[in-house]
């Protein structure tokens, strides 16, 4: 059967959700091949073989960790060659689509990015993708090489389906260009415990109505006893609020999640860009002609600080 | 030496208007007007500041697209740009990325770089690919998604945050470099800025110039096809309550019966 590469996102062997959800998806083009470089391949190697990769292909080398994707790029390029795929699915991070993007160069490849939905089809993968803030929705596919695709997380369930998951080793040749942008050091963020903000199956995000940085805790307290994300809109991420890293919205992270509950967010393009594909969309606004009750399944018009706290102390009762 | 800076631009539906497509599935550039993709604000002002920095420099702004996108460089000149290139060619209609950082890397090539700066991504096609694309193109390194940015002495250094860590990057010049909007704010054209752009230089190349096939580029060129595009039906009028004092209550439930309690 075809085999397809699936690039995998992984912390230190600790793979990453989105790389299970590519290897389902992957599974309905052919025979899933996993690329893991970097440490921790035979710990990792379980839960790919666990989700249907039939092979692993295994690269360790420093020149992953001290210099820029393109390292990246030499060894994905030498999984194609080792293994002639039919497709290649790499998380839509942003680095995976750098990563995807260079590789299309180099294959002479068609690349497709952020799909959301990806089936086979009579030409190759058909992949859907969601555009214009989430206006569009569009089906696309690479009629010139090797499709390369980044898939968003989120867009399908893992489903384990097990398979052989052996791993072998990737000999990966460093062209000129892997050492050309060196990484000068590296400081992990710092873990808050709670679900990544694009992997989560719920998202509680806060904005200009949060008011300051010292109230987002109202936020927090939502989304620690639903065991969710915690983002912000990009007027509470410019006030200083919030992280940039936590940004939901065009120009931050685009989350697709079961259910999003936005307070105090009035629901700008910027922010709706960022989350309209959400499954369940809550709100709560003290302006009943926020743009942001457009789009919920429930919204409450009302003051957060009054609601929240008393929703946060519902659903920590019901809990129990 | 100068330190000759060419900033890559795109010209960009406004993404506060109702974007659409077209009938060939391209994207619709009539029915919405079009600017400066915000994005790449920060990548004109990036490079307005390095120049600055720099004892002798100078500012090329780049983009590629039809008569309209003028508008774009425009803007760019006035915000303090020394001069733009505008690759205009009827063929061009329907690139896909693969096409367009093609025709970016003949462009910068022959208008002559130490550094290329781009935006973290185009409002409109949102791919984020092109800044890696024209590097590899290019064979130079790739300095990308930097919230802050420098360069001395032949390098250009500068921090990106990424997914799971933040890291400090550095590379030897030339290099394609791509800022995020945490860069530093863009500034706003003056007065004097939008009188003097309208004496600056504007060259205009096409696909002859850059020895580029027609069938290259182009729709009938794109190594992707789009085979349908679907408007999202809205989404159907959920609940919305006035808070009375059991609001919170009110939505717990509603959680609770979509079972996410």
């Amino acid at each position: 059967m075809a085999e397809v590469l699936v690039y995998v996102d992984h912390v230190d062997g600790a793979v990453r959700k989105p790389t299970l959800e590519l290897l389902t998806l992957a599974r309905r083009l052919g025979d899933p091949v996993a690329v893991h470089l970097g440490p921790g391949a035979d710990e990792a190697a379980k839960v790919l073989g666990e989700y249907g990769a039939v092979k692993v292909l295994a690269a360790d080398a420093p020149e992953f960790a001290d210099y820029l994707v393109v390292p990246k790029v030499d060894a994905l390029q030498a999984a194609h060659e080792a293994v002639s795929p039919v497709a290649v699915l790499v998380p839509s991070s942003a680095e995976g689509k750098e990563i995807a993007a260079r590789l299309a160069v180099r294959t002479g490849s068609g690349i497709i990015t952020d799909a959301v939905d990806l089936v086979a089809g009579d030409d190759g993968p058909v992949a859907t993708q969601s555009v214009f803030a989430a206006g569009y929705t569009t089906k696309s596919r690479i009629t010139r090489g090797t499709p390369v695709i980044t898939v968003k997380p989120n867009s399908a369930a893992p489903e384990a389906a097990p398979a052989a998951g052996a791993v072998e080793q990737l000999a990966v040749p460093f062209g000129e260009q892997a050492t050309g942008t060196k990484v000068t050091s590296r400081t992990a963020r710092e873990s808050t415990g709670r679900p990544e903000l694009t992997e989560a199956a719920i998202v509680v995000s806060g904005g200009r109505g949060v008011g300051g940085a010292e109230s987002f805790h109202v936020i927090e307290s939502l989304a620690d006893s639903l065991g969710a994300a915690v983002g912000a809109s990009r007027a509470a991420v410019d006030a200083g609020w919030y992280p940039h890293s936590s940004q939901v919205g065009q120009t931050g992270k685009s989350v697709s999640p079961q259910l999003y509950i936005a307070a105090g967010i009035s629901g700008a393009i910027q922010h709706r860009a960022g989350m309209q594909t959400s499954k369940t969309i809550v709100a709560v606004n003290k302006d009943a002609e926020a743009p942001i009750f457009e789009l919920v399944d429930y919204g409450v018009v009302g003051d957060l600080f009054q609601v929240v706290p008393q929703l946060t102390k519902e659903v920590r009762a019901r809990k129990g | 030496m100068s330190l000759r800076i060419v900033v890559c631009v795109k010209y960009v539906p406004d993404a506060t208007g109702d974007r659409r497509f077209s009938e060939d599935l391209t994207t619709d550039r009539e029915s919405v007007d079009g600017l400066l993709s915000e994005l790449d604000e920060y990548a004109v002002e990036q490079g307005l500041q390095i120049a600055g920095e720099a004892d002798d420099a100078e500012v090329t702004v780049l983009t590629i697209g039809p008569e309209d996108a003028g508008d774009a460089l425009r803007k760019a000149l006035s915000m303090g740009a020394d001069k733009a290139v505008h690759v205009e060619d009827d063929d061009l209609h329907g690139t896909d990325a693969l096409g367009t950082s093609l025709v970016l890397a003949k462009a910068v090539e022959k208008t002559g770089y130490d550094l290329v700066i781009c935006g973290m991504a185009s409002t409109d096609g949102t791919m984020g690919v092109l800044p890696a694309m024209l590097a590899e193109r290019l064979g130079v390194p790739q300095v990308t998604l930097l919230s802050e940015v420098a360069v001395a002495d032949g390098k250009v250094t500068g921090r990106r945050d990424g997914d799971v860590a933040t890291e400090q990057l550095e590379a030897s010049l030339p290099a394609v470099v791509s800022v995020t909007d945490q860069s530093g704010e863009a500034r706003y054209p003056s007065f004097k800025g939008i009188m003097a752009a309208k004496k600056k230089p504007v060259a205009s190349l096409d696909l002859d110039d850059l020895d580029i096939e027609a069938d290259e580029v182009g729709l009938e060129g794109a190594w992707t096809k789009v085979d349908e595009a679907t408007e999202r039906p809205a989404r159907t009028a959920g609940t919305v309550v006035k808070d009375e004092g059991e609001g919170g209550k009110q939505l717990a439930a509603f959680l609770a019966e979509q079972k996410f309690v």
